[in-house]
C-alpha cells in the first residue's frame, strides 16, 4: 500500500514497544498493524523496538536445556511442501493487509448492523479481551457522545471526521482515555470508516444508547 | 504453515520463484556481503551472508551454521518467556523452519538477523502459548530488479552493534525492566519506555532505509 504522507495522528511509544513485545491483545495488534501499514514512521518505531528484542534475543544462553535438534528442523522443512502459489488478486488498496483477514477486500461488501442515526457497525472476530469494530458514520452525522472506561483507539480508513480534540483523516489514529468525552462528527462531503478498538464498554451520556449498550456490544 | 501467512505480494512471488529472473543481483549482494562483513565485522554481520545462501541457494550447510547459532537462543528465549522445555523445542523448530521458509521475506537494511528471528520467536509463541493469531503489518519487500544498497546493509549492522553494546553496558536493574517486558511479565501498562538505549538513531536509519524500499516500490 501507498504510504499517506499526510499523517498526523499516530501510536505512541509505548503502545508500539508493547506491540513489539508482544504484549497486546488481537483486536489492539490488529489496530496497530493496520496503522504501521499505512505508516511509514511508526513502522521504523516499531522496528527499533524490534532490534530491541533482537538484541535480547543474541544475549541469550541455553544452559541446563538440550541443545534444539537440527535433525528434526530439516525434517520439518523438508516435509513442508511448499504450495502451490498464484499471484494474489489485485485487491483496492483502500482496506490495508491486516484487516482483510477479518473484513475482506472491499469496505463497501462490509454486514453492518444498524446502531440509529444512520450509524452503523461491524463487530470483528476477535479474542476476548478487548473489541474490535468498523463503525460506518455517515457525512455529517455525530456518533453519540460517549466516554470511555478503559483506552479507545480509533484509526480512520475512509473519510474524515472531527470531534472536540481535532479533525482526523485517513491513517489517522485517536487514542481516547477515561477523560475524554467526545462526540465524533463525520466531515460533511463523504461518509466516514473507522476501526474502533476498546478494551471495556463505552460510557454513553443519553439514556438510549445506554439501554442499547448490552444489545450493541459496545 | 507455521504461523499466519503475512502479506504474500507479486514480488515476493517472483523472489521465491524465480523462474527465468535473472538473479545476478542476488548474488552480487551475497558475494559482497560475504566480503565486506567478513573482513571489517566478523561475527554479526556474517548472518546476513548466511541468509543470502539460504535465501538463494538453499544453502543447508549455512543453514546448519546459522541453526547452531540461533536455536539455542531462541529456545532460551522460550523458556525465559514460560513456555514448557517440550513446546519450547518444538516452537524453536518451527521458528527456524520458518526463517529457512521465509527467507526472502528477511531485509538487512531494517533489520538484524536476530531481530528478525526475534520477530519469528515471537508470533511463534503468541500463537503457541496464547492460541490467537497476532495481525502483522503488510510486508514490504524488495522487487527481484531491486536490490538494498550495500552501505544501508553496513549502516544497519553497525547500529545493531552499539545497540548491543549499550545493551551490555545498562545498569543491570534498567535492563531487567526491559527483559521483564519482552519476557511477558508485565502487562502493557507497565512496559516503561524510557530504555535508556540509543533507539533514536537506529530508528532513523530503518527510517531511511523505508524511504529507499519506497522510492523502489514506485
Ligand atoms: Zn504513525
Amino acid at each position: 500500500m501507498k504510504q499517506n504522507q499526510m499523517i498526523k495522528h499516530h501510536l505512541t511509544d509505548k503502545i508500539l514497544m508493547a506491540y513489539s513485545a508482544g504484549q497486546l491483545s488481537e483486536a489492539f495488534n490488529l489496530v496497530v498493524a493496520t496503522h504501521i501499514s499505512m505508516c511509514d514512521e511508526c513502522r521504523a518505531t516499531m522496528s527499533s523496538f524490534d532490534a530491541l528484542g533482537g538484541a535480547l534475543l543474541e544475549d541469550e544462553t541455553l544452559d541446563g536445556e538440550a541443545a534444539p535438534d537440527l535433525q528434526a528442523t530439516m525434517a520439518l522443512i523438508k516435509a513442508d511442501t511448499p504450495m502451490e502459489r498464484t499471484p494474489p488478486p489485485s485487491r483496492p488498496t483502500e482496506t490495508p493487509f491486516p484487516l482483510v483477514a477479518y473484513v475482506g477486500d472491499n469496505l463497501d461488501d462490509v454486514k453492518w448492523k444498524s446502531v440509529g442515526m444512520g450509524v452503523k457497525q461491524a463487530i470483528l472476530k476477535t479474542s476476548a479481551e478487548a473489541t474490535a469494530r468498523l463503525l460506518y458514520i455517515p457525512a455529517g452525522v455525530a456518533v453519540p457522545d460517549h466516554g470511555h472506561h478503559g483506552t479507545e483507539f480509533t484509526l480512520v480508513l475512509r473519510g474524515a471526521y472531527s470531534d472536540q480534540t481535532d479533525h482526523f483523516k485517513r491513517g489517522d489514529v485517536e487514542i481516547a482515555g477515561e477523560d475524554l468525552h467526545h462526540t465524533p462528527v463525520a466531515d460533511v462531503h463523504s461518509d466516514c470508516i473507522c476501526l474502533a478498538v476498546t478494551d471495556a464498554p463505552l460510557k454513553f451520556s443519553g439514556v438510549l444508547p445506554r439501554l442499547l449498550q448490552p444489545l450493541l456490544r459496545i | 504453515m507455521l504461523y499466519i501467512e503475512p502479506s504474500s505480494s507479486h514480488s515476493e512471488l517472483t523472489r521465491r520463484y524465480p523462474g527465468s529472473q535473472n538473479n545476478g543481483a542476488s548474488y552480487e549482494i551475497c558475494k559482497k556481503a560475504k566480503q565486506v562483513m567478513s573482513v571489517t565485522l566478523p561475527s554479526v554481520a556474517d548472518w546476513t551472508a548466511h541468509m543470502c545462501l539460504i535465501r538463494d541457494n538453499q544453502d543447508e550447510a549455512a543453514f546448519a551454521e546459522l541453526f547452531r547459532h540461533f536455536a539455542p537462543r531462541v529456545k532460551a528465549f522460550l523458556l525465559k518467556s514460560g513456555t514448557e522445555p517440550t513446546l519450547a523445542e518444538e516452537c524453536t523448530q518451527e521458528a527456524l523452519a520458518t526463517v529457512w521458509n521465509k527467507a526472502h521475506l528477511f531485509d538487512p537494511t531494517r533489520a538484524s538477523v536476530a531481530t528478525w528471528i526475534f520477530t519469528i520467536t515471537r508470533n511463534r509463541k503468541i500463537d503457541a502459548l496464547r492460541k490467537q493469531r497476532r495481525p502483522e503489518p503488510e510486508d514490504l519487500v524488495w522487487g527481484p530488479q531491486e536490490e538494498p544498497d550495500q552501505a544501508d546493509v553496513l549502516a544497519m549492522t553497525q547500529e545493531t552493534k552499539k545497540l548491543g553494546a549499550a545493551l551490555t553496558a545498562l545498569p543491570s536493574k534498567q535492563r531487567l525492566l526491559i527483559e521483564k517486558a519482552y519476557f511477558g511479565e508485565l502487562s502493557h501498562s507497565e512496559i516503561a519506555i524510557e530504555t535508556g538505549l540509543p533507539l533514536g538513531t537506529i530508528k532513523s536509519r530503518i527510517r531511511l532505509a523505508l524511504e529507499r524500499l519506497r522510492h523502489a516500490m514506485t
